[in-house]
């Protein structure tokens, strides 16, 4: 055997091409399959990434901040690089460097002159701290490191410096998302709430959501209505800023004395409920005014709940433009129906996001059939279940809970369906069980603007559809005969 | 809720002390609940009657996640309302037990095991403070006060000296204190006076001698507290007022550990190492030649 530069290679291992066809084959029966859902010690391809990518997307959404790993350098690079290769936008973040000495006698001193550093080189208005498996492991104690930073003059003594243990063997980017976010409200608004003081705005919570159109989607529904807003973690032009050939290195976020003063905030609402479950249990106990928890507004009726509920804690009625951008998405809803009613589809993701796509389906009349969360609970299970109920589309759906993509693999190719929701992780299956990959979810790697195109409210009702129904009529466009190619679809 | 940690060298008897303690507080009507924090798994076998057979980390490594986990899996009541729970941990020579503190006891913390009706929270750890993990009992919000088990044997006292100097370290950014030593006797040569003398030296008070007397073996036979099994009992009483005195004590102090000449001179001063000792001289002699 010779490789590219003609040189002899000797393989190291070797397979006649009949095994590896009786393999390929093999992999697709239901005997494997069984064998692949017994499988205990292995993950193979899971859905979720880890606490610190969530840890440092919501530090990346507040006004000049400037997100730390405690940790070593290589984890920082996969969080910075999985949140720039998604976006393709620079994602400017630093750590404390530990290696093998820090592993020895903790991360303290490393932490000491990361802060120096940092203060000094890219004066941040904030630096907000997050855990990598090391520091965790060994349990260095960032409380105690902290204040000894701050009585040591390595960092000013009132210097924002919010901190989270996000160690990646536990839960996932979500966990760290909302670790990250209950730390930086906790320490801004320290202090801050002023007895019958109320900013008559509402504190917006989007959850975990890397799609920059939602975000402008959710700020364009509160100016027509008229409602002002505090969006805790805004990362919009944080990861979708112009190119004028300036280099900003903190493009965007929430300013800072905002989110101090949400505190005092008329209404606080989270829509990614899965994502900020310790955060919006604090808010609850802390914050003045009402404290809201909606479904993340997939669908027509998620997002009726999110519009009505909007009008009702604001006294404000829906303003015809809604009104109206709710009638054009029925209607696209009616138009395509026929191109998606009664099909199967595969659905992965994290659970907000994936409780949007089955309401989203079961309107359409689209049966979400194989229903995947790798990081998920029993209450997340429940939850499933209880929507697929509302719908007769919806009996067919079958609940894989903590299971992996490789999982899906088998039950797409075993049990086939026509298309599978989910992100560039699932590209793999969707090409060996020949159905197409919409990418709604976290991350897309490979393909272009996805996260510009708004999935909540109305308007994602239109863009969903659009991308579901087109692709189905592609399909029957590339692989008809010639006699049924038509004009008409 | 008053959280209070106990250290000291391994086998001096932290988990009997403690357990006998925690026994006395029961009996004074005070709530207390204890988190062992040793793989081993032994700091509540007194108060259950048996070896907890469910430690955090056994479900943990059963179950696979800790997010699986319930609170009424763990947490077992045992003699006078006592709330039991253990760490747990691997097996000896894998993994990382001080890990496993820190799991366990984040667990505890979010699923509401610290409820405030609670009087007293003690951790029962394992030996010294060995590393990040086995300092979780004494980070921020956890314990503030600490006692160490200690006998007139020098290397438990060396041990409580080192433990002193992990409290210093944390005393500094936190509020973690040492409440005193505890001393639990193995009947070595003037021990009180030993101890009280290395009290004194750490800025702190021995603030209960505690006489040696088999009837704390033949109660763990039985799988009891000396309080439990014969409350009458001259030893039931001592651990009573070792459980009086801490419940009462205002002593808290950033100690000032010694230096390991000091310690030794110390010793010297008590007569259990002779300055001049003619088997040394024996021994360098016998060397040379």
């Amino acid at each position: 055997m010779a490789n590219n530069l003609g040189l002899a290679v000797k393989p190291v291992t070797e397979y006649a091409e009949e095994e590896v066809k009786k393999v390929c084959e093999w992999i697709n029966t239901e005997e494997y399959k069984e064998k692949n859902f017994a499988r205990q010690a292995l993950v193979i391809n899971p859905a979720h990434a880890c606490q610190p990518v969530g840890a440092e997307l919501v530090a990346h959404g507040f006004e000049q901040t400037l997100p730390m790993v405690h940790g070593s350098q290589g984890c920082a690079s996969y969080f910075r690089s999985t949140l720039n290769r998604h976006f393709r936008e620079p994602a400017p973040a630093v750590s404390s460097a530990m290696t093998e000495d820090g592993a020895v006698f903790g991360g303290q001193n490393n932490l000491f002159e990361a802060l120096e550093n940092a203060y000094v080189l890219y004066k941040p208005k904030m630096i907000s701290i997050f855990t990598s498996c090391m520091p965790e492991i060994i349990g260095d104690d960032l409380t105690a490191f902290i204040k000894n930073a701050r009585q040591k003059g390595h960092i000013p003594q009132d210097f924002p410096l919010p901190y989270a243990h996000t160690s990646s063997f536990n839960g996932c980017h979500i966990h760290g998302y909302d670790a990250m976010l209950l730390s930086i409200l906790q320490y801004l608004t320290g202090g801050k709430q002023i007895e019958g003081r109320c900013t008559g705005k509402l504190n917006f919570i989007a959850g975990f959501d890397v799609n920059t159109g939602n975000y402008r989607e959710y700020k364009r529904i509160f100016k027509e209505f008229g409602i002002p807003y505090t969006f805790l973690a805004d990362i919009s032009d944080s990861f979708d800023s112009p190119c004028d050939g300036v280099y900003r290195p903190y493009p965007g976020g929430t300013r800072l004395d905002d989110a101090a003063d949400s505190i005092n905030g008329k209404v606080t609402m989270t829509v990614g409920p899965y994502a900020t479950t310790k955060t919006f249990g604090w808010i609850k106990d802390n914050y003045s005014g009402k404290h809201v928890s909606l479904p993340t507004p997939f669908g027509i009726a998620k997002t009726d709940a999110f519009v009505m509920k909007l009008a009702e804690l604001f006294g404000k009625p829906v303003p015809e433009s809604i009104k109206a951008e709710r009638g054009s998405a029925v209607d696209a809803m009616t138009d395509a129906h026929q191109y998606v009613h009664g099909k199967k589809f595969a659905v992965y993701g994290d659970p907000d996001y994936l409780l949007g796509y089955i309401s989203f389906l079961l309107e359409m009349g689209a049966k979400p059939y194989h229903i995947l969360c790798s990081k998920g609970s029993k209450k997340l299970e429940k939850e499933i279940q209880a929507l697929l109920d509302t719908s007769p589309y919806g009996k067919d759906g079958k609940i894989y809970i903590n299971k992996d993509l490789w999982h899906m693999r088998s039950l797409c190719i075993t049990d086939p369906v026509d298309a599978i929701i989910g992100d560039t992780h699932g590209k793999f299956v969707a090409r060996d069980a020949g159905i197409p990959l919409f990418r709604f979810g976290f991350p897309i790697f490979d393909r272009v603007n996805l996260h510009r195109h708004p999935l909540i409210g109305y308007q994602g009702v239109i863009n969903m559809v659009s991308a579901i129904c087109n692709k189905f009529i592609d399909i029957v466009d590339e692989t008809c005969d010639d006699r049924h190619f038509e004009m008409m679809r | 809720m008053r959280q209070i940690a106990i250290y000291g060298k391994g086998g001096i008897g932290k988990s009997t002390t403690t357990q006998n303690t925690v026994a006395g507080l029961a009996s004074l009507g005070k709530k207390v609940m204890i988190v062992g924090c040793d793989p081993k798994a032994d700091s509540t076998r007194l108060m259950l009657h048996a070896k907890a057979q469910a430690t955090v980390m056994d479900l943990v490594r059963e179950r696979g996640t800790v997010e699986d986990l319930e609170l009424d899996d763990v947490l077992k009541t045992g003699y006078g309302d006592v709330r039991c729970v253990e760490s747990g941990g691997p097996e000896p020579g894998v993994g990382c037990a001080g890990r496993g503190v820190i799991t366990a006891i984040n667990f505890l913390e979010e699923n509401g095991a610290y409820t405030p009706d609670l009087d007293f929270v003690f951790y029962d750890v394992l030996g010294d403070v060995v590393c990040g993990g086995f300092a979780m009992p004494i980070r921020e919000n956890k314990a503030e006060e600490i006692y160490i088990v200690v006998s007139g044997e020098m290397m438990a006292m060396y041990a409580a000296n080192n433990i002193a100097k992990g409290i210093l370290k944390y005393a500094t950014s936190g509020k973690v204190r040492l409440g005193g030593l505890i001393c639990n006797s193995r009947n070595t040569d003037k021990e009180a006076e030993l101890i009280e003398a290395l009290a004194a030296k750490l800025g702190t008070q021995m603030i209960h001698f505690v006489p040696r007397d088999n009837q704390v073996q033949r109660a763990e036979l039985r799988r009891m507290t000396v309080i439990e099994y014969s409350p009458d009992h001259q030893q039931a009483t001592e651990y009573r007022e070792l459980a009086r005195k801490i419940s009462e004590n205002k002593m808290l102090v950033v100690p000032n550990p010694l230096t390991m000449d000091e310690l030794e001179d110390l010793l010297m001063e008590f007569g259990i190492i002779d300055a001049d000792d003619e088997n040394v001289g024996k021994a360098e002699a016998a060397v040379s030649s």
